[in-house]
Protein backbone atom coordinates (compact mmCIF):
# COMPACT_ATOMS: atom_id res chain seq x y z
CA UNK A 1 0.00 0.00 0.00
CA UNK A 2 0.99 3.88 -0.46
CA UNK A 3 2.01 6.13 2.07
CA UNK A 4 -0.60 8.43 2.92
CA UNK A 5 0.29 11.82 1.70
CA UNK A 6 -0.89 15.35 1.51
CA UNK A 7 -1.83 15.02 -2.31
CA UNK A 8 -3.93 12.27 -3.28
CA UNK A 9 -1.77 9.75 -4.82
CA UNK A 10 -1.60 10.27 -8.74
CA UNK A 11 -3.20 13.75 -8.84
CA UNK A 12 0.15 15.22 -9.82
CA UNK A 13 1.02 12.11 -12.67
CA UNK A 14 -2.57 13.15 -14.17
CA UNK A 15 -1.64 17.00 -13.90
CA UNK A 16 1.63 15.64 -15.94
CA UNK A 17 -0.81 14.07 -18.77
CA UNK A 18 -2.72 17.12 -18.84
CA UNK A 19 -0.02 19.56 -19.47
CA UNK A 20 1.84 17.31 -21.90
CA UNK A 21 -1.47 17.32 -24.11
CA UNK A 22 -1.87 21.21 -23.59
CA UNK A 23 2.08 21.94 -24.46
CA UNK A 24 1.66 19.54 -27.83
CA UNK A 25 -1.07 21.09 -28.75
CA UNK A 26 0.54 24.64 -28.49
CA UNK A 27 3.34 23.43 -29.93
CA UNK A 28 1.42 21.96 -33.25
CA UNK A 29 -0.81 25.16 -32.90
CA UNK A 30 2.58 27.19 -33.49
CA UNK A 31 4.14 25.10 -36.03
CA UNK A 32 0.85 25.04 -38.47
CA UNK A 33 -0.02 28.16 -38.33
CA UNK A 34 -3.93 26.95 -36.62
CA UNK A 35 -6.56 29.70 -35.78
CA UNK A 36 -7.59 28.27 -32.85
CA UNK A 37 -6.07 28.22 -28.79
CA UNK A 38 -3.54 25.74 -28.13
CA UNK A 39 -5.35 23.93 -25.05
CA UNK A 40 -8.31 23.84 -27.38
CA UNK A 41 -6.14 21.61 -29.61
CA UNK A 42 -4.95 19.68 -26.33
CA UNK A 43 -8.35 18.60 -25.88
CA UNK A 44 -9.08 16.89 -29.19
CA UNK A 45 -5.53 15.19 -28.51
CA UNK A 46 -6.49 14.20 -24.60
CA UNK A 47 -10.37 12.36 -26.46
CA UNK A 48 -8.10 11.05 -29.07
CA UNK A 49 -5.51 9.31 -26.71
CA UNK A 50 -8.70 8.46 -23.84
CA UNK A 51 -10.30 7.07 -26.95
CA UNK A 52 -7.52 4.92 -27.85
CA UNK A 53 -6.48 3.59 -24.66
CA UNK A 54 -9.64 3.44 -22.60
CA UNK A 55 -8.07 3.87 -19.46
CA UNK A 56 -10.45 2.51 -16.46
CA UNK A 57 -12.15 5.24 -14.02
CA UNK A 58 -9.74 5.24 -11.35
CA UNK A 59 -6.72 5.99 -13.77
CA UNK A 60 -4.31 9.56 -12.32
CA UNK A 61 -5.42 11.59 -15.64
CA UNK A 62 -9.73 11.13 -14.96
CA UNK A 63 -8.98 12.01 -11.54
CA UNK A 64 -6.96 15.09 -11.97
CA UNK A 65 -9.69 16.50 -14.77
CA UNK A 66 -12.70 16.16 -12.61
CA UNK A 67 -10.58 17.37 -9.78
CA UNK A 68 -9.99 20.27 -11.62
CA UNK A 69 -13.19 20.76 -13.68
CA UNK A 70 -15.06 20.65 -10.52
CA UNK A 71 -13.58 24.43 -9.76
CA UNK A 72 -13.87 25.49 -13.50
CA UNK A 73 -15.31 28.67 -12.81
CA UNK A 74 -12.44 29.93 -10.94
CA UNK A 75 -10.07 30.00 -13.02
CA UNK A 76 -12.03 32.69 -15.23
CA UNK A 77 -12.13 35.36 -12.16
CA UNK A 78 -9.27 36.96 -13.10
CA UNK A 79 -10.11 37.46 -16.71
CA UNK A 80 -13.39 38.80 -15.59
CA UNK A 81 -12.10 40.96 -13.22
CA UNK A 82 -10.65 42.95 -15.87
CA UNK A 83 -13.98 44.49 -17.06
CA UNK A 84 -13.36 46.95 -14.19
CA UNK A 85 -10.70 49.00 -16.83
CA UNK A 86 -13.62 49.16 -19.31
CA UNK A 87 -15.92 50.53 -17.15
CA UNK A 88 -16.38 54.17 -18.15
CA UNK A 89 -16.41 52.53 -22.07
CA UNK A 90 -19.04 50.03 -21.17
CA UNK A 91 -21.46 53.00 -19.63
CA UNK A 92 -20.59 55.51 -22.58
CA UNK A 93 -21.85 52.96 -24.95
CA UNK A 94 -24.49 51.06 -22.93
CA UNK A 95 -26.64 50.48 -24.76
CA UNK A 96 -25.61 49.23 -28.31
CA UNK A 97 -23.40 46.68 -26.09
CA UNK A 98 -26.23 45.92 -24.18
CA UNK A 99 -28.77 44.99 -27.57
CA UNK A 100 -26.26 44.00 -29.42
CA UNK A 101 -25.01 41.49 -26.71
CA UNK A 102 -28.22 40.22 -25.88
CA UNK A 103 -29.93 39.97 -28.97
CA UNK A 104 -27.31 37.92 -30.53
CA UNK A 105 -26.59 35.24 -27.37
CA UNK A 106 -30.68 34.87 -27.40
CA UNK A 107 -30.93 34.05 -31.13
CA UNK A 108 -27.71 32.04 -31.29
CA UNK A 109 -28.43 30.39 -27.97
CA UNK A 110 -32.43 29.44 -29.15
CA UNK A 111 -31.20 28.27 -32.79
CA UNK A 112 -28.41 25.42 -31.32
CA UNK A 113 -30.88 24.50 -29.21
CA UNK A 114 -33.43 24.07 -31.37
CA UNK A 115 -31.75 23.00 -34.18
CA UNK A 116 -30.15 20.33 -32.40
CA UNK A 117 -33.60 19.50 -30.50
CA UNK A 118 -34.79 19.25 -34.17
CA UNK A 119 -32.38 17.07 -36.21
CA UNK A 120 -31.43 14.48 -33.26
CA UNK A 121 -35.09 13.55 -33.07
CA UNK A 122 -36.04 10.15 -32.97
CA UNK A 123 -33.13 9.72 -30.23
CA UNK A 124 -33.08 9.19 -26.92
CA UNK A 125 -33.15 12.16 -24.96
CA UNK A 126 -31.30 11.44 -21.66
CA UNK B 1 6.82 50.87 13.75
CA UNK B 2 6.74 54.25 10.91
CA UNK B 3 4.26 55.57 8.91
CA UNK B 4 6.58 54.76 6.12
CA UNK B 5 6.59 51.57 7.04
CA UNK B 6 3.10 51.19 6.81
CA UNK B 7 2.92 52.73 3.34
CA UNK B 8 6.39 50.52 2.35
CA UNK B 9 4.69 47.46 3.85
CA UNK B 10 1.18 47.98 2.21
CA UNK B 11 3.02 48.58 -1.44
CA UNK B 12 4.93 45.39 -1.25
CA UNK B 13 1.66 43.90 -0.08
CA UNK B 14 -0.59 44.95 -3.55
CA UNK B 15 2.31 43.30 -5.59
CA UNK B 16 2.66 40.32 -3.80
CA UNK B 17 1.74 37.17 -5.82
CA UNK B 18 -0.23 36.31 -2.42
CA UNK B 19 -1.79 38.98 -2.59
CA UNK B 20 -3.68 38.53 -5.69
CA UNK B 21 -4.09 34.79 -5.46
CA UNK B 22 -5.55 34.87 -2.03
CA UNK B 23 -8.10 37.55 -3.50
CA UNK B 24 -9.04 35.87 -5.78
CA UNK B 25 -9.75 32.24 -3.81
CA UNK B 26 -11.39 34.30 -1.08
CA UNK B 27 -13.75 35.91 -3.74
CA UNK B 28 -14.48 32.71 -5.24
CA UNK B 29 -15.33 30.57 -1.70
CA UNK B 30 -17.39 33.35 -0.63
CA UNK B 31 -19.41 32.48 -4.13
CA UNK B 32 -19.31 29.11 -3.19
CA UNK B 33 -20.57 29.60 -0.01
CA UNK B 34 -23.41 31.98 -1.14
CA UNK B 35 -24.44 29.84 -3.61
CA UNK B 36 -25.13 26.86 -1.22
CA UNK B 37 -26.82 29.36 1.66
CA UNK B 38 -29.19 30.68 -0.89
CA UNK B 39 -32.29 28.62 -1.56
CA UNK B 40 -34.54 29.66 -4.32
CA UNK B 41 -33.47 28.95 -7.61
CA UNK B 42 -33.20 32.07 -9.33
CA UNK B 43 -30.70 33.42 -6.88
CA UNK B 44 -28.89 29.68 -6.72
CA UNK B 45 -28.54 30.89 -10.81
CA UNK B 46 -27.68 34.65 -9.79
CA UNK B 47 -24.71 33.94 -7.22
CA UNK B 48 -22.68 31.98 -9.63
CA UNK B 49 -19.17 31.90 -8.10
CA UNK B 50 -17.43 33.48 -10.66
CA UNK B 51 -19.94 36.19 -11.02
CA UNK B 52 -19.77 36.89 -7.05
CA UNK B 53 -15.62 36.52 -6.87
CA UNK B 54 -15.76 39.15 -9.98
CA UNK B 55 -17.80 41.62 -7.41
CA UNK B 56 -15.70 41.11 -4.69
CA UNK B 57 -12.45 41.10 -5.96
CA UNK B 58 -12.98 44.13 -7.99
CA UNK B 59 -14.53 46.24 -5.41
CA UNK B 60 -11.44 45.68 -3.34
CA UNK B 61 -9.34 46.67 -6.04
CA UNK B 62 -11.30 49.60 -6.66
CA UNK B 63 -12.33 50.41 -2.86
CA UNK B 64 -8.33 50.27 -2.40
CA UNK B 65 -7.21 51.70 -5.60
CA UNK B 66 -5.28 48.96 -6.39
CA UNK B 67 -3.67 48.23 -9.96
CA UNK B 68 -5.57 45.79 -12.01
CA UNK B 69 -1.50 44.61 -13.47
CA UNK B 70 -1.06 44.57 -9.84
CA UNK B 71 -3.93 42.15 -8.67
CA UNK B 72 -2.51 39.80 -12.24
CA UNK B 73 0.63 39.38 -10.40
CA UNK B 74 -0.86 36.44 -8.38
CA UNK B 75 -3.78 35.71 -10.26
CA UNK B 76 -2.01 34.74 -13.73
CA UNK B 77 -1.23 31.67 -11.57
CA UNK B 78 -4.86 30.93 -11.42
CA UNK B 79 -5.12 32.34 -15.49
CA UNK B 80 -2.43 29.99 -15.82
CA UNK B 81 -4.74 26.81 -14.73
CA UNK B 82 -6.95 27.54 -17.33
CA UNK B 83 -4.87 25.66 -19.93
CA UNK B 84 -5.19 22.75 -18.23
CA UNK B 85 -8.92 22.67 -17.21
CA UNK B 86 -9.71 23.36 -20.70
CA UNK B 87 -7.46 20.25 -22.02
CA UNK B 88 -9.40 18.25 -19.41
CA UNK B 89 -12.85 18.79 -21.45
CA UNK B 90 -11.54 15.68 -22.75
CA UNK B 91 -13.11 13.79 -20.16
CA UNK B 92 -16.45 14.59 -19.52
CA UNK B 93 -16.38 14.11 -23.72
CA UNK B 94 -14.84 11.24 -23.40
CA UNK B 95 -17.77 9.75 -21.30
CA UNK B 96 -20.24 10.34 -23.59
CA UNK B 97 -18.30 9.76 -26.40
CA UNK B 98 -21.21 6.68 -27.67
CA UNK B 99 -23.57 10.22 -28.17
CA UNK B 100 -21.59 11.91 -30.98
CA UNK B 101 -21.59 9.75 -33.63
CA UNK B 102 -25.09 10.22 -33.99
CA UNK B 103 -24.95 13.71 -33.31
CA UNK B 104 -22.45 14.80 -35.36
CA UNK B 105 -24.64 16.33 -38.29
CA UNK B 106 -26.88 18.32 -36.05
CA UNK B 107 -23.52 19.21 -34.77
CA UNK B 108 -21.90 20.39 -37.73
CA UNK B 109 -25.05 22.45 -39.20
CA UNK B 110 -25.77 24.22 -35.72
CA UNK B 111 -22.54 25.16 -34.71
CA UNK B 112 -20.90 26.61 -37.69
CA UNK B 113 -24.59 28.79 -38.16
CA UNK B 114 -24.73 29.82 -35.19
CA UNK B 115 -21.22 31.08 -35.41
CA UNK B 116 -22.49 32.88 -38.26
CA UNK B 117 -25.66 34.75 -36.88
CA UNK B 118 -23.92 35.70 -33.74
CA UNK B 119 -20.80 37.52 -35.63
CA UNK B 120 -23.13 39.12 -38.18
CA UNK B 121 -25.65 40.16 -35.31
CA UNK B 122 -23.27 41.62 -32.75
CA UNK B 123 -21.68 43.96 -35.65
CA UNK B 124 -24.32 45.31 -37.47
CA UNK B 125 -26.94 45.78 -33.70
CA UNK B 126 -23.65 47.84 -32.49
CA UNK B 127 -23.25 49.29 -36.18
CA UNK B 128 -27.56 50.55 -36.37
CA UNK B 129 -27.63 51.59 -32.91
CA UNK B 130 -24.48 54.32 -33.02
CA UNK B 131 -21.63 52.12 -31.23
CA UNK B 132 -18.24 52.68 -32.32
CA UNK B 133 -16.56 50.59 -35.02
CA UNK B 134 -14.27 49.39 -32.09
CA UNK B 135 -16.68 48.14 -29.88
CA UNK B 136 -18.53 46.50 -33.42
CA UNK B 137 -15.04 44.86 -34.10
CA UNK B 138 -14.55 43.65 -30.77
CA UNK B 139 -18.00 42.22 -30.86
CA UNK B 140 -17.91 40.50 -33.38
CA UNK B 141 -15.97 37.12 -32.04
CA UNK B 142 -17.59 37.55 -28.72
CA UNK B 143 -18.95 34.13 -28.64
CA UNK B 144 -15.27 32.48 -29.32
CA UNK B 145 -13.43 31.75 -25.68
CA UNK B 146 -11.44 34.33 -24.18
CA UNK B 147 -7.76 33.84 -26.16
CA UNK B 148 -9.82 33.15 -29.36
CA UNK B 149 -11.54 36.76 -28.94
CA UNK B 150 -8.37 38.93 -27.99
CA UNK B 151 -6.45 37.18 -31.26
CA UNK B 152 -9.43 37.60 -33.31
CA UNK B 153 -10.24 41.12 -32.75
CA UNK B 154 -6.92 42.00 -32.93
CA UNK B 155 -6.46 40.60 -36.13
CA UNK B 156 -9.75 42.43 -37.47
CA UNK B 157 -9.06 46.18 -35.95
CA UNK B 158 -11.22 45.73 -32.56
CA UNK B 159 -9.88 45.93 -28.74
CA UNK B 160 -8.29 42.80 -28.22
CA UNK B 161 -8.63 43.34 -24.05
CA UNK B 162 -12.49 44.77 -24.78
CA UNK B 163 -12.74 41.87 -26.75
CA UNK B 164 -11.79 39.62 -23.72
CA UNK B 165 -14.31 41.92 -21.48
CA UNK B 166 -17.17 41.34 -23.89
CA UNK B 167 -16.57 37.69 -24.10
CA UNK B 168 -16.43 37.73 -19.95
CA UNK B 169 -19.41 39.06 -20.09
CA UNK B 170 -21.46 36.73 -22.14
CA UNK B 171 -19.86 34.09 -20.49
CA UNK B 172 -21.17 35.16 -17.00
CA UNK B 173 -24.50 36.20 -18.36
CA UNK B 174 -24.84 32.55 -19.84
CA UNK B 175 -23.96 30.99 -16.56
CA UNK B 176 -26.52 33.46 -14.84
CA UNK B 177 -29.27 32.71 -17.63
CA UNK B 178 -28.46 30.11 -20.29
CA UNK B 179 -30.34 27.08 -18.45
CA UNK B 180 -33.70 29.04 -17.07
CA UNK B 181 -33.89 30.40 -21.05
CA UNK B 182 -33.56 27.43 -22.38
CA UNK B 183 -35.97 25.83 -20.26
CA UNK B 184 -38.38 28.29 -21.06
CA UNK B 185 -38.03 27.20 -24.76
CA UNK B 186 -38.82 24.21 -23.78
CA UNK B 187 -35.27 22.98 -25.00
CA UNK B 188 -35.27 19.78 -22.59
CA UNK B 189 -32.50 17.43 -24.30
CA UNK B 190 -29.34 17.65 -22.07
CA UNK B 191 -27.29 17.06 -25.28
CA UNK B 192 -28.80 20.24 -27.22
CA UNK B 193 -28.63 22.15 -23.82
CA UNK B 194 -25.18 21.75 -23.33
CA UNK B 195 -24.09 22.43 -27.64
CA UNK B 196 -26.36 25.39 -26.77
CA UNK B 197 -25.23 27.06 -23.77
CA UNK B 198 -20.83 26.20 -25.42
CA UNK B 199 -21.70 27.59 -28.32
CA UNK B 200 -23.13 31.02 -26.71
CA UNK B 201 -21.02 31.50 -23.85
CA UNK B 202 -17.51 29.70 -24.37
CA UNK B 203 -16.07 28.20 -21.24
CA UNK B 204 -18.09 30.22 -18.47
CA UNK B 205 -21.00 28.57 -19.68
CA UNK B 206 -19.72 24.94 -19.89
CA UNK B 207 -18.54 25.69 -15.89
CA UNK B 208 -22.23 26.17 -15.12
CA UNK B 209 -23.25 23.06 -17.67
CA UNK B 210 -20.88 20.59 -16.24
CA UNK B 211 -22.27 21.82 -12.74
CA UNK B 212 -25.98 20.98 -13.41
CA UNK B 213 -25.77 18.06 -15.24
CA UNK B 214 -22.18 15.53 -16.72
CA UNK B 215 -24.03 15.17 -20.08
CA UNK B 216 -24.88 19.33 -20.32
CA UNK B 217 -21.05 19.87 -19.11
CA UNK B 218 -19.29 17.56 -21.60
CA UNK B 219 -21.61 18.82 -25.04
CA UNK B 220 -21.16 22.46 -23.76
CA UNK B 221 -17.27 21.76 -24.08
CA UNK B 222 -17.21 20.19 -27.32
CA UNK B 223 -19.47 23.33 -28.25
CA UNK B 224 -16.86 25.54 -27.11
CA UNK B 225 -14.13 23.76 -28.85
CA UNK B 226 -16.14 23.34 -32.06
CA UNK B 227 -17.28 27.02 -32.18
CA UNK B 228 -14.27 28.32 -31.22
CA UNK B 229 -13.04 26.90 -34.41
CA UNK B 230 -16.02 28.49 -36.66
CA UNK B 231 -15.40 32.02 -35.40
CA UNK B 232 -12.29 31.83 -36.09
CA UNK B 233 -12.61 31.02 -39.66
CA UNK B 234 -15.70 32.92 -39.94
CA UNK B 235 -14.56 36.34 -38.55
CA UNK B 236 -12.06 37.01 -41.60
CA UNK B 237 -14.59 35.94 -44.14
CA UNK B 238 -17.72 37.27 -42.89
CA UNK B 239 -15.74 40.77 -42.50
CA UNK B 240 -15.35 40.96 -46.22
CA UNK B 241 -18.84 41.41 -46.58
CA UNK B 242 -19.86 43.43 -43.64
Amino acid sequence: MRPVTGVRPGLISGLTWLLVCQLAGELVVRLLGLPVPGAVLGMVILLALLCWRRPPETASVLRAADALLRHLQLFFVPAGVGLITFLALLREEAVPLLVATLVSWFVALALVGGLVTLLGRGEPAR
Amino acid sequence: MSADRIVETWDWVQSSPAFGLLLTLIGYRIGRELQQRVARPWLKAVTQPVLVAMVVVGAVLLVFDIDYADYLVGASLIVFLLGPATVALAVPLYRQVHHLRRLAVPILVALPLAAAVSITLGLLLVRWLGGSEELALSMAPKAATTPVAIALAEQIGGIGPLAAALAVTIGVFGAVAGPGVLTLLRIRDRRARGLAIGAVSHGIGTARALADHPVEGAFAGLSMGLTALAISVLVPLLLLVL
